[in-house]
């Protein structure tokens, strides 16, 4: 029987070692059912790292993931019909046109009459213009909404998405934020959205974890984090995160370490 | 874990490959053009040899024989390794990993297309050898049947071993997947017996299920009767092959999921 009394996601002290190299080190975090969660960071800041090991594409060193209700590592075939993921860096084959590819991934997550479940997703994303020509021939932002279409086909419960808009057009972009903002709503799915996009974040999310080399360090809701650091929005607050990160692997004994930034988060 | 669900999801692999076959009749067109080449430089060079060796005068289709069922041991280990290539190519591993697809699934999905790439590879020239040289592989009857499946086991096999290492090394590992099976050919004794081969390797050849295949081919052709020694030492090897291609494709894939490579495959 499902405990929906657990959070979506529940991580546990989870690190991930290359030989010498620590990408992700220590994580501990929870993410409510229905939640919309920022993993934010800078580049090789472990967002990437952290949701490979969510989505059971990589083998944690340490740590335990639980995603809805269950035990990733031991039983990850029980939830993977019911979450989903998208990125912009794992494409569709090109040579299928995005109904093909479509028709392909509803059949892998079992969904039941895939051809209805397609011309509604084609409608909602408005992908029936390019719906039939290869998917290699389509824009950044078509691509982007057939990859979205994909990770909807299963209605996930829990859904994943790794910089969702990146090299997108601001109006592409905005268009996508709102979708999603209305899929939540309609759905209640929980989303986990890894992004160095502060402006999206700070739209999309109830909650955000900051990450810098690997850990959290600092976690709140946007305005909450905002107001702590003195700052306007949240790219302020970034930044001030990544520059005291900075100063510290400055300093002559910096071992690289210590992630002490302002607030009390982590 | 339901029967039906799994059949659904490597339905749904195929569907994939099927799809990129059907809509490309170039690669249609390439997947048969060697082996129809192939069948007609050997088709002349039998009728050569019809008239100048009495090896091959007892048989027209010793030399076609062989060329054709080795291009089913070719074809069959690279129509495995292809779809697995292809979702590579496409950058579509990590999509199909995060689906719940499992691992023996894909295996299975790519079973069934290196036997419809091997159909689609051979067929024509088969065919087209009975209208050139007047030579049909069919004509060996039953017997075909359980060299194809030998060999068949034997592509498998070796299709697990060059897909293990593009997930060990990446693209950088793809010209393996051509030529890897080459480096049986030698020994397979395809086109000749084996005990042309030095004696050490004689007992290497024997080794192999395809040496098996091939000494069984030409005992079907010559004597016009079926060696179930061959058949039952070519099946009992190809099933220790099989659990060691398994094993390395698998230890290979948690080893891919432990190095991150499902995510990011390149170079």
């Amino acid at each position: 029987m499902r405990d929906v009394s657990e959070p979506a996601v529940h991580v546990e002290n989870l690190s991930k070692r290359f030989g010498s190299v620590i990408a992700v080190d220590g994580l501990t975090f929870s993410v409510p059912r229905g939640a919309v969660v920022g993993l934010l960071g800078g580049n090789g800041a472990g967002k990437t790292t952290s949701i490979a090991m969510l989505l059971g594409l990589l083998i944690p060193s340490d740590g335990r993931i639980r995603i809805l209700g269950e035990d990733m590592l031991a039983h990850r075939y029980r939830v993977l019909e019911r979450m989903n993921f998208s990125s912009p860096y794992v494409a569709l084959p090109k040579r299928l046109t995005p109904r093909q590819n479509l028709d392909v991934y509803a059949r892998l997550y079992g969904v039941r009459d895939p051809v209805a479940r397609i011309a509604a997703l084609a409608r909602e994303l408005a992908l029936e213009e390019f719906i039939d020509r290869h998917t290699g021939s389509l824009s950044a932002g078509q691509t982007t909404r057939v990859l979205l279409a994909k990770s909807l086909l299963n209605r996930p419960e829990l859904l994943l998405l790794d910089e969702p808009t990146a090299s997108l057009d601001p109006e592409t972009a905005d268009w996508i934020r709102r979708y999603l903002e209305a899929y939540r709503k309609e759905s209640g799915a929980t989303i986990l959205l890894a992004s160095h996009n502060m402006g999206e974040v700070e739209r999309l999310c109830s909650e955000v974890l900051m990450m810098r080399k690997g850990r959290i360090v600092d976690r709140g809701r946007p305005d909450e984090l905002v107001r702590r650091y003195g700052r306007t929005n949240l790219e302020e607050v970034f930044l001030d995160i990544a520059r005291a990160g900075a100063a510290i692997d400055r300093t002559p004994a910096g071992t690289g370490e210590g992630h002490p930034v302002a607030g009390d988060g982590a | 874990m339901s029967l039906a669900a799994s059949a659904r999801r490597i339905g749904a692999v195929m569907r994939r490959h099927i799809y990129v076959l059907r809509s490309s009749w170039p690669r249609l067109l390439e997947m048969a053009y060697w082996p129809t080449m192939q069948m007609i430089i050997w088709g002349f060079v039998s009728q050569f040899f019809y008239t100048q060796s009495s090896w091959v005068a007892q048989a027209f289709g010793v030399l076609l024989g062989g060329v054709m069922l080795w291009d089913v041991l070719f074809r069959g280990q690279l129509g495995f390794s292809l779809s697995f290539l292809e979702e590579m190519w496409a950058h579509n591993l990590a999509n199909l990993y995060v689906s719940p697809l499992r691992p023996w699934e894909h295996i299975v999905a790519m079973m069934a297309m290196s036997i419809l790439r091997t159909f689609i590879g051979v067929l024509p020239a088969a065919l087209l050898a009975i209208l050139l040289y007047r030579f049909s592989i069919f004509d060996l009857g039953l017997p075909l049947l359980a060299y194809y499946l030998n060999l068949m086991m034997m592509a498998w096999a070796v299709g697990m071993v060059s897909t293990a290492l593009l997930m060990r090394f990446g693209l950088g590992a793809e010209n393996l997947v051509w030529f890897i099976v080459f480096l049986l050919a030698p020994i397979s004794a395809i086109y000749y017996p084996v005990t042309v081969l030095p004696g050490w390797l004689q007992q290497v050849a024997w080794a192999l299920p395809s040496t098996h295949v091939f000494e069984g081919m030409r005992e079907t052709l010559f004597h016009g009767r079926f060696d179930t020694g061959h058949f039952w030492s070519a099946a009992a090897l190809n099933l220790v092959y099989l659990a060691a291609g398994l094993l390395i494709y698998f230890l290979a894939f948690t080893g891919a999921r432990r190095r991150g490579l499902l995510f990011q495959v390149g170079e």
